[in-house]
């Protein structure tokens, strides 16, 4: 919804420095997770430890948007979009600050398995499902910037994709520890850095979800299966007789 | 051969389904009074312009908008206030309880204790607290006895929340008490005469904070037994008070809804950039 600009011109303000700190937050959420995955596919330490590092000015942030938030509910008594405005930051930056945690998660595998040697044709799975959260997660905060619900929606389905990505890597990753066992250690990390991948995946979803509600003031009322289904899979495991 | 060893799942967690919320529902309240194609003149200008309302019972609607929005006449319409000022015309049909009140049928001072009202400043007669009181229902005759009308006074008291304050100085001037008590002696004043529905134009805009959240909890007392309609500037007290708010702009009712909708959710523009104080 179009709107006009607040008769009180430091209300206006206080919003837009609302929207700059999500879009500052968002910005290195992207980068935290970018990092990580290079640093885990590169097995490179110096990389994982700044990205470590990184992951503070999002926590940071997060407590900076969380008292702003509680002092213009406080001195402004938000109403209607403003009230929206306020509540989905609020949540936003929630979601953004865990994607950072599991990003830096993801940077301390990468710091664990730096000395691994098995074959980098082991990381590719990954590699391609966290460009994937990548995308959305881009994606997601370019809606929220724009304010686009439909551009939102657009994520919020495709997170099937990311789903049904880490489905695929969980059994590959299976069949390289059957294989041999000396791939247990690696693909044991590389699991949890998928299953990090895959959650970032649900909160880029969340924050679709934010975006609509912001934009629409109802929820999202369509079903999307949930396709994560590894923790239902059974693994069968197989003796020579 | 070839035996399966182990063929059960090792991860069994499924994620719990969520159970299905019921959307609570509010409860349904019949309407007391219904405006219909109500239009308001004063002499050549045209102040309300076909508003159509349904004012439910047992709950509290606000009327909100811009000065000169027609929220207040329209208020003064619901109990034929308007009808005292000189070129005031007024079209269209209010009906309480299915009669048109702007019937020829209808007696304006029978239907003034049916609707009370109680005004921005509080105006107690300079009489006693007792007498303020006593005044409307010894006029319509709802007492027949001193014990009657004491009972009448009493009762009115303690449904404004006033009369643990005021007990031992009933004799006392009600000119004398608090801004806010003196609000209270007036809500006291319109209850004492069994009305149905309560107006109230701006009541605590003369109010502090402690004042105004004494007659905002009376209000929410009231509601229980009255159709209570305020008009409010305050945006934050039609979304604590009311649980359905009409927006009034420029004579015209614009939006009418559930306050939580209107407040969180407007339809229009206009209404959304009225309560978060844009420029429209």
């Amino acid at each position: 919804m179009d709107t006009h600009e607040h008769i009180v011109r430091s209300y206006e303000e206080e919003l837009s420095a609302l929207n700059n700190k999500i879009a500052k937050m968002g910005g290195l959420a992207e980068q935290v997770l970018g990092q990580s995955i290079d640093a885990l596919e590169g097995r490179d330490p110096d990389l994982a430890a700044a990205t470590i590092q990184q992951d503070e000015a999002i926590d940071l942030l997060e407590a900076e948007i969380e008292e702003q938030v509680i002092a213009m509910i406080a001195r402004r008594q938000p109403m209607a979009y403003d009230l929206r405005q306020i509540m989905a930051a609020l949540r936003i930056s929630t979601d953004l600050e865990r994607i950072g945690d599991l990003g830096k998660n993801i940077a301390k595998r990468a710091l664990a398995v730096v000395g691994e040697q098995q074959p980098k044709q082991l990381m590719l799975g990954l590699k391609h499902m966290g460009e994937l959260a990548l995308g959305q997660l881009k994606e997601v905060l370019d809606a929220y910037i724009e304010r686009d619900a439909d551009r939102a929606l657009r994520v919020w389905y495709t997170d099937e994709d990311i789903d049904a990505m880490y489905n695929s890597l969980f059994r590959e990753l299976l069949t390289y520890m059957m294989e041999d066992p000396r791939n247990i250690g690696l693909c044991t990390h590389l699991l949890f850095g998928a299953k990090n991948i895959e959650r970032i995946g649900d909160h880029a979803t969340n924050i679709a979800e934010t975006v609509y509600f912001l934009v629409h003031g109802r929820p999202i009322t369509d079903q999307r299966p949930k396709s994560d289904t590894t923790s239902s899979t059974p693994v069968a495991l197989r003796s020579a007789g | 051969m070839e035996a399966k060893v182990a063929d059960q799942p090792i991860f069994q967690m499924q994620a719990p389904v969520p159970e299905p919320v019921a959307t609570p529902v509010m409860e349904a309240h019949a309407i007391k009074m219904a405006a219909r194609d109500v239009c308001v003149f004063y002499g050549e200008k045209q102040a309300l312009f076909d508003v159509s309302l349904d004012i439910r019972d047992r709950s509290v609607t606000a009327l909100i908008g811009p000065s000169g929005c027609g929220k207040s006449t329209f208020l003064r319409c619901l109990n034929r206030m308007n009808d005292t000022i000189e070129g005031c015309r007024v079209t269209g049909t209010i009906e309480l309880d299915g009669v048109n009140i702007y019937s020829s049928r209808v007696d304006p001072v029978q239907l003034r204790a049916r609707v009370g009202m109680v005004f921005q400043k509080p105006n107690p007669f300079p009489k006693s607290i007792y007498e303020n009181i006593a005044y409307g229902p010894r006029i319509h005759g709802l007492a027949s006895s001193k014990a009657d009308l004491d009972e009448i006074v009493v009762n009115s008291l303690k449904k404004a929340g006033l009369f643990e304050e005021v007990k031992d100085r009933l004799n006392e001037s009600g000119t004398g008490l608090s801004g806010g008590q003196q609000q209270r002696l007036c809500i006291a004043r319109a209850i004492s005469v069994n009305p149905e529905v309560i107006l109230m134009d701006e009541p605590c805009s003369a109010l502090d904070p402690i004042a105004t959240a004494r007659i905002e909890s009376l209000m929410e007392e009231l509601k229980q037994n009255y159709c209570i309609v305020i008009v409010t500037h305050s945006m934050q007290q039609a979304a604590r008070v009311s649980q359905r708010t009409a927006f009034f702009h420029m004579g015209f009712l614009v939006e009418e809804g559930d306050t939580t909708d209107v407040f969180t959710n407007p339809k229009l523009e206009r209404t959304q950039d009225y309560i978060t104080g844009r420029f429209g």
